[in-house]
């Protein structure tokens, strides 16, 4: 694959949608020659990305739409999740899974925490409608460390 | 768009010679498989004290889904008397289901007479 190549995704603001992210991310990690737990790893962020987008973003609206844009360089592949609300501001907190069996935390609420875990950079931008967006990075030079 | 959870019970007998429920998950496990999960979780006797989660064929699990299966945990803790166990989850469900700590309180084995063996 050639270095530079982009490839945009854009899916409806419904549930199930994200696995269509999730597959061009993966097929575009693996022709890199990223190994298959890294591409898992890549898999499990963008559905969470897009999950976030599709259901606190755009509100599961019918008429907003969640982009995603698939960037290659020599050693990453980055990928922006945009969506229509107005971004994220709070930092991914770990989830308490005692606080979560006692029923003083939703049992949900656990894919930022997810997302930061499992690829090398994740940031959250806050921007106008259509402009906010999760940028995540994963690097060929963390394969195998 | 997700595609439907299928939920199968059947039982087993553990190593310890106890009788042992399995509930077996097929397809997506996400927000739309509550009903399917939970209803069938809800529908366990309730002498069934000994349950087994088999996600052998479950290939896409999401954090919501996740959501349900700590509600499960939630409801046996509450109920008291009743372990759950999971099995067959890939390897990368399996890092993914220790991270955020659902180890602490099912045990995970990657196949069933593993698991059995643990009961």
């Amino acid at each position: 694959m050639r270095s530079g190549s982009n490839v945009e995704v854009c899916l409806p603001s419904e549930l199930g949608f994200e696995k269509v992210a999730l597959s061009t991310a993966a097929s575009m990690a693996t022709l890199m020659g990223f190994s298959a737990d890294r591409v898992e790893d890549l898999k499990t962020a963008v559905a969470e990305a897009c999950i976030n987008a599709i259901e606190h973003g755009n509100r599961l609206s019918d008429t907003l739409s969640v982009s995603i844009v698939l960037s290659t360089t020599d050693d990453q592949l980055e990928i922006k999740v945009l969506d229509h609300g107005s971004g994220v501001s709070k930092h991914p907190e770990s989830p308490d899974i005692d606080r979560k069996m006692h029923g003083d935390e939703d049992p949900r609420g656990m894919g930022m925490f997810l997302i930061q875990a499992l690829v090398d950079e994740a940031e959250w931008y806050q921007g106008p409608p259509g402009k906010s967006f999760v940028r995540l990075v994963i690097r060929l030079d963390k394969e195998n460390k | 768009m997700q595609a439907a959870t299928k939920v199968t019970e059947r039982t087993a007998t553990a190593a310890s010679g106890s009788p042992i429920t399995i509930l077996a998950f097929a397809g997506d496990i996400a927000s739309t498989s509550k009903d399917a999960m939970m209803e069938a979780y809800h529908g366990l006797g309730a002498s069934v004290s000994k349950v087994l989660l088999d996600f052998t064929a479950v290939d896409y699990i999401n954090s919501s889904g996740i959501a349900i299966i700590i509600q499960m945990l939630l409801e046996a803790s509450r109920a008291g008397g009743r372990t759950i166990a999971i099995f067959g989850l890939t390897p990368h469900f399996n890092k993914v289901f220790t991270m955020v700590g659902v180890a602490k309180y099912a045990s995970m084995s990657p196949d069933e007479p593993t698991a059995l063996a643990t009961l």
